[in-house]
Formats: structure tokens, C-alpha cells, sequence
């Protein structure tokens, strides 16, 4: 994190989405809650799996089902040498199209070997199933290797039906600021409030931009601006919600900071709600100095300084 | 250009804040089944496909049309995705309209969905971004500064959101589709429901919905070759956008907003909107948007729009009246909401818009906007052909 | 049909961007080099339209800061897809089409080395049956070109072939990312990766953005352009199953049928989308294309692929070699999902 490089941070984002799953794939994942895997009829009379469920010939819903093995041959496969996270295997394993006995088209899903020369086309393969299949094609942990001995696993009853499965999507990306944004936020860290005027329309920003808005260049001229300025307009934010990191009921306003031109949203506090006003002349409260980071977040917040107002008619084009 | 173009088939789900029945794919189908039949069409008689819905973060699936092609009837055609935030359903059919306008394709059918079950839309839109102040909290937490300065700039009385709320809910229950069913809403209950995003209460604000809305679009010459006596004609269809943020940008009555409208009447001939259109469906997430967008568009000088609401004109039976259907506030499946203001706009001037019907209808306004009140589309759709 | 032209093309490709996930300060440098070669300002352009995608920035409505870059007051027609730009240059014709507009810039960008792209790319997949393995988007090619091996439809030599060409024809391209003059003897003593893939058979993850101005031949501007014109004579797109169960992964059905709309004969030149050597196989035989043609000049997406971007470098590319009088006929080809599910054919003439 050089001074010639923009700031970067980590940032996650991670859900556990909820998915209903509709008549088709609502049997299909039952049957593998019952270590049962079902193919789709479709209306050439071939069998899927899994069964798609609506039907590419004549569009309509794909509503017979029946069962296929759980043991077939590798059509095609590649080896995945560095596997990612959330894949099936956490060691090197292929991934292969597999025709399952009794049906006429490719499932994908992983095989166990130890190395690229234990597979090939052709080979045999058995389904692994998880101790406690929950209804996801993930109750099939993976294939192997069939060999000679017969298959072991037994199917198992049933339970309810299965309507919808949970799937993870949790992903990492490295974030970076803009070189604009970047200076901002390092400003920030040694307690300033660094501006840029566009060389175009002469308007400062806060935080400066990659490109003015409104002219399609970057801003360029440093304006240090203070930390005291008004608040245009805001809302009292009562709602909680997922991810949120304040806890409500809290102030969240514009703030129009002294010589900018533009105002940007912060926290307003040490005052109740209901006295805020537009136009109200507010300060920054700076965190203590060794809590300061390359963020805004060194502002605790803003809160008022206690003189008169602004006039709406100074204001208002900031609305 | 080209050719005219009608919409010839409206279709819609259900909507509902979960349809735990369906899958995305089955979803979706509803729709496109429903606007199929409509249309006394099938899959085979479509040309081209267009796709739209909002981030793909909400289903947590990158480009899902890539896996629905299938679903869609897609096959071996061509099939666009379209994504301009809150407005992409309005979006998604113009770009639809404008296959069929440029004389390429006959007839295509145009969809788009959310199903924000999957995951939850507060979620998706205030992921944290590091260095950032995380205050932002979703879109009521960005709209409601703005419905401020509204109130502020135009000195709208603050009951007016809720007259706009309750006339909303009440239109509702002449929507079969429509996501909140709550017949005891009124002015008063609205303004004694909870506070969320002061000054917007809870009941000022939209539902999240799982839902689909579907249209066909047929050519001119497709529309006499079919058995459609009453398609919905395309006078006009207009996109504009403006950066979220700027110096001195208007964010009660947006320049994108306002500009888009005005060359909106013109396509259509439109000289004073409030005369000549009969009916409007637009894009009103929080119920104070209703005011503002009267505004935005036009059907009044700035500051008059509160005026028109609290007069009634914009209920059932008013001089202008606005979301029949009972709009985004009853029924919000973001990516497909502003197409179902465009297909409830054309079901008006079809005339098949049941309990909602606005008696003689013949143009109507399909509007939808989105970001940061900075990206607009609509349309004018008429019972007759465009005369000019 | 109005007659519509290609009239200007700049880009950038690196390996890693040192910048923010909206490519804004991308952007900006590309729009001025297209208004110095078209010699246009902003108010000369009707339409614009963008390609991009939120799961390659990690976030919602990542396509809205790019609007900036435009300098979006006044207000612009403006729209966007979650598809590689080829498809927003699409849109954009089809606008002009309409008599609405009579010019179009049209943008892609994207920062595929924010995450870790192909694991990001399994989210393409069937979300209920599929992406729960991360079938990732490396595996899912080598599941393809496998197929192809073991069916004869091509073998490891001519797979080495694309890579030696590419590579060694990029060296005279200043945006590639992977230049080298190499043999097909030195690709196929590189190690077998993703097998039967080697590194070089797939596309280097790649960052980058770029731009095309678009003009009708009876745009007012069009007497005040400086730059010549690349004259679109056809553009066509269709899509696959998703399911790659329902698809022969040796043929590409829908860019034979792309192409056959558009009509290739008499062209000379291509530039084919193909992220992984045994697809620019494909596509050659779904297009038909004869030896004479020259493929991928610039070196290809094996030698760069920005994501979202990389179409639309095949079109720019191509109306370069036009402008340039080194084609009189170039086909352009972009391809978006898995295992080239949707392709979109494009042939551009000198006049």
C-alpha cells in the first residue's frame, strides 16, 4: 500500500441464498434425500439428469420422472488441479460428464482419484452419498472408482419432501479506491479533508472523483476544506437490517462541507432527532487520533455547533 | 422508423413476497405462459427474446439467463439481457419495442423478474464498501433526504404520502395480482404505522415481492395478421440518464426526468399530458414519489403535484388517475416492476385491466425510474395507431 | 436498413488494474481518444450503451459510477447490459435502426482480477444442480475440448497451432497481455494444466475497458468525422441451452447459424472471441471459414480477455484492419456463458 498506489481492502460478499425449487427439481432433490437419483422424461422419450424442468422441444413442464443408477461412465472430463472453495473435493479431482445407467444424458459432478492418470473416458463410477443427504445435489459428495465390489450404499425412506435448498455464495474480492479517492481517504488518515476542483466547471468535490459528473474529467486541484459545514437534508433511519453496522434509531444526512459543492452522507449525532433541522451548522467529531485509518470512518460523526441556521435560499440548489 | 409497433400480449405472475412454489425458471414461465396466451401466440411464432431484472446479486446467479434459456423458449434465437437498475423493466421493453420499430423481428416477447426471496434486496444494496461510512440504509435510507426536500421545496402537507398509500392499497384490491391485499388501509392507518426512514412511514413503502411481468410485441403488419383486435400501439418510448451524484444536481425533480418526459410528449404528440392522457402507471416506490414524478413528467408545475393527489385526481375516477394496478407500494419484484407499469398501461388502453379498468382509456403512460433518481424510461401506448 | 458505420475504437487491457472496480479512470482516457479521432465532441453522440457485469465488481449497480465518466449532465440517452458490450453495440445499432439516434459510443469494462474470476464464472451454471459443485469456468472448457480430442473433431497440434499464432501475432499488439513468438514444438512442451488444457489454452485473466463510436452514413456529424469507417454489413446473435447436457460442446450451433444470417463469403480477415485454443477451432468450422481467411491478427482473447470487454475488441479489431486497407471484408465474433453458449457474428466492409 505505497503512496503511488491506490488504497486497497478486502471486501466480502457472502449470502446463503434460499431457493424454492418448484414441482420438478422439488421431486428430483427429494429422491436424493432418499439416495434416489431421477431422471426426466422428455418428449422424446430420452431420459435427463438431472431433469431440466422444462422441456427444449416443446416448452412444456417436464412432470415424469424415473429413477436411474447411481453408478455409470465418464463421457468426458477435466482434471481441476487447484481446486477452488466449495468445490466437492478440497484435493485435486476431476470433474466429468457422467452417464448414469438408465439414462440417455450426462449428469456433471466430481470424481475422486488421487491423480489425471486414474481417469479416463470409459471409466466406471459409483456414487459417494453423504452420511445425511439433505436434498441437494451436493448428497452425492462425489464418484469413484466403481471397481468390482457391488454397491453398498442403501437408499433410505423418506421424510417430507423437499421444497427448497440453501446455497452458499460467499466470495472475496480485493477492492481497490480510485488514485481520487484514494488521496481522500489518506488525507483522512493524517485528519484532513481533501477536496479536488474539476479544472472544467470549477466545482469542488468531496470526496474528489476519477471523473467530474457532470464534465467527464478528473479533478485535479487539491482543496483542503474544514471540517465543519451543514446539513442539506437527512432522514432518521428507525429500520435495522441485515449487515447494518449503527444501531438505530440514528440521523444519516448530507453534509455540505464549508468551500464544497457537493454535500455526501455521514452520522449525525448529540442531538435528538427530532430537533434536526435543514440547514442545521454541524462540526466533525474525530474518533481519537491513534483509531484513524485511511477512512471516513475517523469521522465518528458530525454533530451541531450550536449557530444559526443556514437560508434555504443558500442551500437549495443542493438539494 | 421503420415500422409501428403494439403490444399484443401482457402477462404477470402472482406476486408475492415469496413464491415458495416455484422455482426462477417457474416463475418467469407464469408470466410468459399468461402474456403467450394473451398474445394467441407460442413459443414458435417468437423471434427474439429480452431479458431484464436488477442486480444479479438479489438470486445470487450471474447472467441467469444463461441457465433459462431453456425456459424461455430461447433456444437457437437471439436473446438480450438488459440491466439499468430500478428502471431496467421499463428499459427491457423499449429495447423490446425498438427490435420490432427497426423493422428486424416480427413479434418478440420481452420478460423480466426478481424473485428477492432468494436473498433479501436490503442486503444487496448496502453490501459494505470498505473506507466508506456504512449510513446508507437501502433505498428508503437514500430516498427519504430527498422526499425531505420535497416537502421543504414544495410545502406539500405531510399527509400526502398517505393518501397516496392508502388510494394505492385500495387500487390493489382491484388487482388480482397484486402482492399486499390489505383492505383496512387508510389515510389514517398509514400515518399511524411506523416511522422507517423519517419522513417515509412503513406503510409508505414498497413490499419486496417475488414476481414476473411478460409482454409480446408484435410489428405493425403481425398485429393485422393476427387475431388481436385491441393491441396497445407504441406512440413514444424515451430512456435518459444522469449521474448519481453531481454539484448541484436536482434530485426532487431530476433533469433526466424531466428532459425524457418532454421528448416523450413530443414523440407522441402530446401537447398538454394532463388532457390527453387518460390514466398513468408509474414508477412510485415510496409514496411521496407519486407527487414529485407528477411533477417530473409534467401533469403540473413544480410544487403542484401534492395538490392533484390531495384533490383525489389521481384516484380511480380523477383527472389523472396513477397506478391503477396499485403500483410499485403493493406489489415491488424490483427488476420486473417498471414492465409491469408498462404492461398495466397497456392493458388500460386494451381495456383488459378488469376492476382496474379506467373507463375509456386510450393513452395511457408507462414510466419507471431507477439509481439514484437519475435513470428514467417510458412510454405512451394508445388504443389507436399513432396518427402523426 | 440504414447504413451504419464503424468509426472509432480505443482500449486498454492489463493484467491486473490498479483502480477502482468501475474502470471510471479507464473510461475517461478512452472517451478522449475517441473524440480525438473522431474529432466529435459528447453532444455529437445520440446513444450510449455499456456492457458490464455486478458479480465481476462484487456489487449491485456497478455499471452506474461508469455513467461519470460520460459527464452525464445534460442529461444522455443511455442504456446498459449485463453482457459483454458486442451486445450493447448491438443494442446501439438496433437504436439507430430505429431512426431515433443516428450515432452511438458504446462501452465494456470490467476488473476481473478483483476475485477469483473462474470460480466466479461457476455462478453462470444451473444455480440449483451445478454451480452448488463450483463446476468452474476452466473445468467446464477442458470438459469441452476433451470432448473434441477424444471424438477426433480436433487434435493437440492444431489446438498448440492457435496458441503458437496467437501468441506470436500479438507481439505486434501493444494491449496484449501474453506476447511471445512461439512455436507449436514449445507449446506442447508446456505442462498439461487443467487437463488436457495447458496455461496457455486458456485466456489470461485479464482487466480492462474499451469503446466503439458507431455512426448512420446519414448521421449529421458524419460530414465532420475524421476517422474512416469500417461499414457493418451484417450483425446477428443467437443463444444455446444452458444445460450443457442438451448441447454437442464440439459445435457451436449458434454461431453457424449467426454467421449464416450475416452471410461470410468473401470475407478475409476474422476476429474470433475464443477464450480457450480449441474454441477458436470451433468456430472456425461454424463458420466455415477457408485457410485464406486470417484469424485473430491482434493475437486474440488467448493473448487477452478482458471480461465483458474482449467482444467488443474483436469488432474494434477488425475495423482496424479495415481502416488500416488490410481487409476489404472482416468478420467480427464475441461469445458470452459457459462453453461458448451464446455467440453474436458481425462483418464489416471498406467502402
Amino acid at each position: 500500500m505505497t503512496e503511488a498506489g491506490t488504497l486497497h481492502a478486502p471486501m466480502k460478499v457472502e449470502f446463503d441464498y434460499t431457493r424454492s425449487l418448484g414441482p420438478t427439481l422439488s421431486e428430483f432433490m427429494t429422491g436424493l434425500k432418499r439416495r434416489q437419483i431421477l431422471g426426466g422424461v422428455l418428449s422424446d422419450g430420452t431420459i435427463a439428469v438431472p431433469p431440466p424442468e422444462f422441456d427444449a422441444e416443446t416448452y412444456e413442464p417436464i412432470t415424469e420422472m424415473v429413477p436411474v443408477q447411481d453408478e455409470g461412465v465418464v463421457q468426458t472430463w477435466a482434471w481441476v488441479p487447484e481446486p477452488v472453495p466449495g468445490q466437492p473435493l478440497d484435493r485435486p479431482f476431476a470433474f466429468a460428464h457422467i452417464l448414469l445407467d438408465g439414462a440417455d444424458r450426462p449428469l456433471l459432478h466430481a470424481v475422486a482419484v488421487d491423480s489425471a492418470d486414474q481417469i479416463e473416458t470409459g471409466l466406471r463410477v459409483r456414487a459417494v452419498w453423504a452420511d445425511e443427504p439433505v436434498g441437494a445435489i451436493t448428497d452425492v459428495r462425489w464418484f469413484e472408482p466403481a471397481g468390482d465390489a457391488a454397491a453398498t450404499t442403501p437408499g433410505q425412506e423418506g421424510g417430507e419432501a423437499v421444497t427448497g435448498i440453501i446455497s452458499p455464495v460467499h466470495l472475496a474480492y480485493d477492492f481497490a479506491a480510485s488514485p481520487e479517492e484514494s488521496k481522500f481517504f489518506r488525507g483522512l488518515a493524517e485528519g484532513k479533508i481533501l477536496g479536488q476542483r474539476c479544472p472544467t466547471c470549477g466545482k469542488v468535490y468531496v470526496p474528489p472523483r476519477g471523473a467530474c459528473p457532470v464534465d467527464g474529467v478528473p479533478t485535479t486541484t487539491e482543496v483542503e476544506v474544514p471540517d465543519t459545514g451543514i446539513v442539506t437534508t437527512f432522514c432518521i433511519v428507525n429500520v435495522p437490517f441485515l449487515g447494518q453496522k449503527i444501531t438505530p434509531p440514528y440521523v444519516s444526512a448530507y453534509m455540505l462541507l464549508d468551500g464544497a459543492d457537493i454535500a455526501f452522507l455521514h452520522l449525525l449525532l448529540g442531538v435528538d432527532p427530532a430537533d434536526v433541522r435543514m440547514g442545521m451548522r454541524v462540526k466533525a467529531v474525530w474518533k481519537p487520533r491513534d483509531e484513524w485509518g485511511t477512512t471516513i470512518e475517523n469521522i465518528s460523526h458530525f454533530e451541531p455547533t450550536g449557530e444559526p441556521d443556514a437560508d434555504f435560499e443558500t442551500y437549495k440548489v443542493h438539494l | 422508423m421503420s415500422t409501428l409497433a403494439a403490444v399484443v400480449g401482457v402477462g404477470q405472475t402472482h406476486h408475492r413476497a415469496k413464491r415458495g412454489d416455484v422455482s426462477m425458471a417457474g416463475l418467469l414461465r407464469e408470466a410468459v405462459d399468461r402474456a403467450l396466451a394473451d398474445a394467441e401466440l407460442t413459443f414458435a411464432d417468437i423471434d427474439a427474446i429480452v431479458i431484464g431484472k436488477a442486480p444479479d446479486l438479489f438470486e445470487g446467479v450471474m447472467m441467469p439467463e444463461l441457465y433459462l434459456a431453456e425456459a424461455l423458449g430461447a433456444a437457437g434465437k437471439p436473446l438480450l439481457r438488459v440491466h439499468t437498475a430500478g428502471s431496467v423493466g421499463g428499459s427491457t421493453a423499449i429495447v423490446a419495442a425498438s427490435l420490432v420499430e427497426a423493422g428486424i423481428h416480427e413479434r418478440v416477447l420481452t420478460v423480466a423478474f426478481e424473485k428477492q426471496s432468494e436473498s433479501n434486496a436490503m442486503w444487496a444494496l448496502s453490501i459494505a464498501v470498505p473506507f466508506i461510512m456504512p449510513v446508507h440504509a437501502g433505498a428508503g435510507g437514500y430516498f427519504a433526504p430527498h422526499v425531505r426536500s420535497y416537502i421543504r421545496r414544495s410545502g406539500a402537507p405531510t399527509h400526502i404520502g398517505a393518501i397516496v398509500a392508502a388510494k394505492d392499497r385500495q387500487n390493489a384490491l382491484k388487482n388480482p395480482f397484486a402482492h399486499l391485499q390489505n383492505p383496512d388501509t387508510t389515510v389514517e392507518s398509514v400515518m399511524a404505522s411506523q416511522m422507517l426512514w423519517d419522513p417515509i412511514r412503513y406503510d409508505e413503502t414498497c413490499p419486496s415481492s417475488d414476481g414476473a411481468c411478460a409482454l409480446v410485441i408484435a410489428s405493425e403488419s403481425a398485429v393485422e395478421r393476427s387475431g388481436i383486435k385491441n393491441p396497445a400501439w407504441i406512440h413514444g418510448t424515451q430512456m435518459r440518464s444522469e449521474p448519481t451524484t453531481a454539484a448541484e444536481r436536482d434530485q426532487v425533480n431530476p433533469h433526466a426526468g424531466r428532459e425524457a418526459a418532454a421528448a416523450l410528449w413530443k414523440q407522441a404528440g402530446i401537447t398538454s399530458p394532463i388532457d390527453e392522457i387518460d390514466c398513468a402507471e408509474i414508477y412510485v416506490p415510496f409514496s411521496w414519489f407519486e407527487p414529485m414524478w407528477l411533477e417530473n413528467l409534467g401533469f403540473t408545475e413544480q410544487g403542484g403535484g401534492w395538490k392533484l393527489t390531495e384533490a383525489g385526481e389521481t384516484a380511480i375516477g380523477g383527472r389523472i388517475p396513477v397506478n391503477m394496478s396499485g403500483g410499485v407500494l403493493s406489489s415491488n419484484p424490483i427488476g420486473a416492476s417498471g414492465m409491469l407499469r408498462f404492461g398495466e398501461a397497456a392493458l388500460q388502453v386494451m381495456g383488459e385491466a378488469g376492476e382496474h379498468q379506467v373507463d375509456g382509456a386510450r393513452k395511457a403512460l408507462g414510466h419507471a425510474y431507477g439509481g439514484g433518481s437519475q435513470f428514467f424510461a417510458m412510454w405512451v401506448v394508445g388504443a389507436d395507431k399513432p396518427s402523426h | 436498413m440504414r447504413d451504419v458505420a464503424v468509426v472509432g475504437f480505443a482500449q486498454r487491457q492489463m493484467k491486473e488494474f490498479d483502480g477502482s472496480p468501475t474502470c471510471v479512470e479507464l473510461l475517461v482516457p478512452i472517451f478522449a481518444e475517441l473524440f480525438e479521432q473522431t474529432g466529435w465532441t459528447k453532444s455529437d453522440i445520440g446513444f450510449w450503451c455499456s456492457g458490464s457485469s455486478d458479480y465481476l465488481a462484487g456489487r449491485s449497480f456497478s455499471f452506474v459510477s461508469a455513467v461519470d465518466a460520460i459527464g452525464a449532465l445534460p442529461p444522455v440517452m443511455e442504456s446498459h447490459v449485463e453482457m459483454d458490450a458486442a451486445w450493447a453495440l448491438y443494442e446501439a445499432w438496433v437504436k439507430i435502426q430505429t431512426g431515433l439516434v443516428d450515432t452511438a459510443l458504446v462501452y465494456g469494462f470490467g476488473k476481473s482480477s478483483a476475485g477469483q474470476l473462474r470460480r466466479i464464472m461457476s455462478l453462470q451454471m444451473d444455480p440449483y444442480t451445478v454451480t452448488p459443485l463450483w463446476a468452474d469456468a476452466v473445468s467446464i472448457a477442458a470438459m469441452q475440448a476433451r470432448s473434441g480430442l477424444q471424438g477426433g473433431a480436433w487434435d493437440e497440434e492444431q489446438m498448440a497451432a492457435v496458441v503458437a499464432r496467437s501468441m506470436s501475432d500479438a507481439t505486434d499488439n501493444e494491449h496484449a497481455i501474453r506476447a511471445k513468438a512461439t512455436s507449436v514444438e514449445d507449446v506442447l512442451a508446456q505442462p498439461v494444466y487443467a487437463d488436457p488444457l495447458r496455461r496457455w489454452d486458456c485466456a489470461p485473466v485479464s482487466d480492462g475497458a474499451a469503446a466503439i463510436v458507431i455512426s448512420a452514413a446519414d448521421a449529421p456529424a458524419f460530414d465532420r468525422l475524421k476517422s474512416p469507417a469500417a461499414w457493418i454489413t451484417g450483425i446477428e446473435h443467437r443463444i444455446e441451452p444452458g444445460a450443457l447436457s442438451n448441447r454437442d460442446l464440439t459445435v457451436s450451433t449458434s454461431t453457424a447459424s449467426a454467421g449464416a444470417a450475416v452471410g461470410v463469403d468473401g470475407v478475409d480477415l476474422a476476429e474470433l472471441h475464443a477464450p480457450f485454443s480449441h474454441q477458436e477451432l470451433i468456430l472456425g468450422s461454424a463458420l466455415g471459414l477457408g485457410d485464406d481467411v486470417r484469424i485473430n491478427p491482434s493475437g486474440g482473447a488467448l493473448t487477452a480477455n478482458p471480461m465483458f470487454t474482449a467482444g467488443l475488441n474483436r469488432i474494434g479489431e477488425a475495423a482496424r484492419q479495415i481502416w488500416a486497407g488490410s481487409s476489404q471484408r472482416a468478420l467480427a465474433h464475441a461469445t458470452s456463458g459457459p462453453a461458448l453458449q451464446q455467440n453474436l457474428v458481425m462483418t464489416m466492409e471498406a467502402r
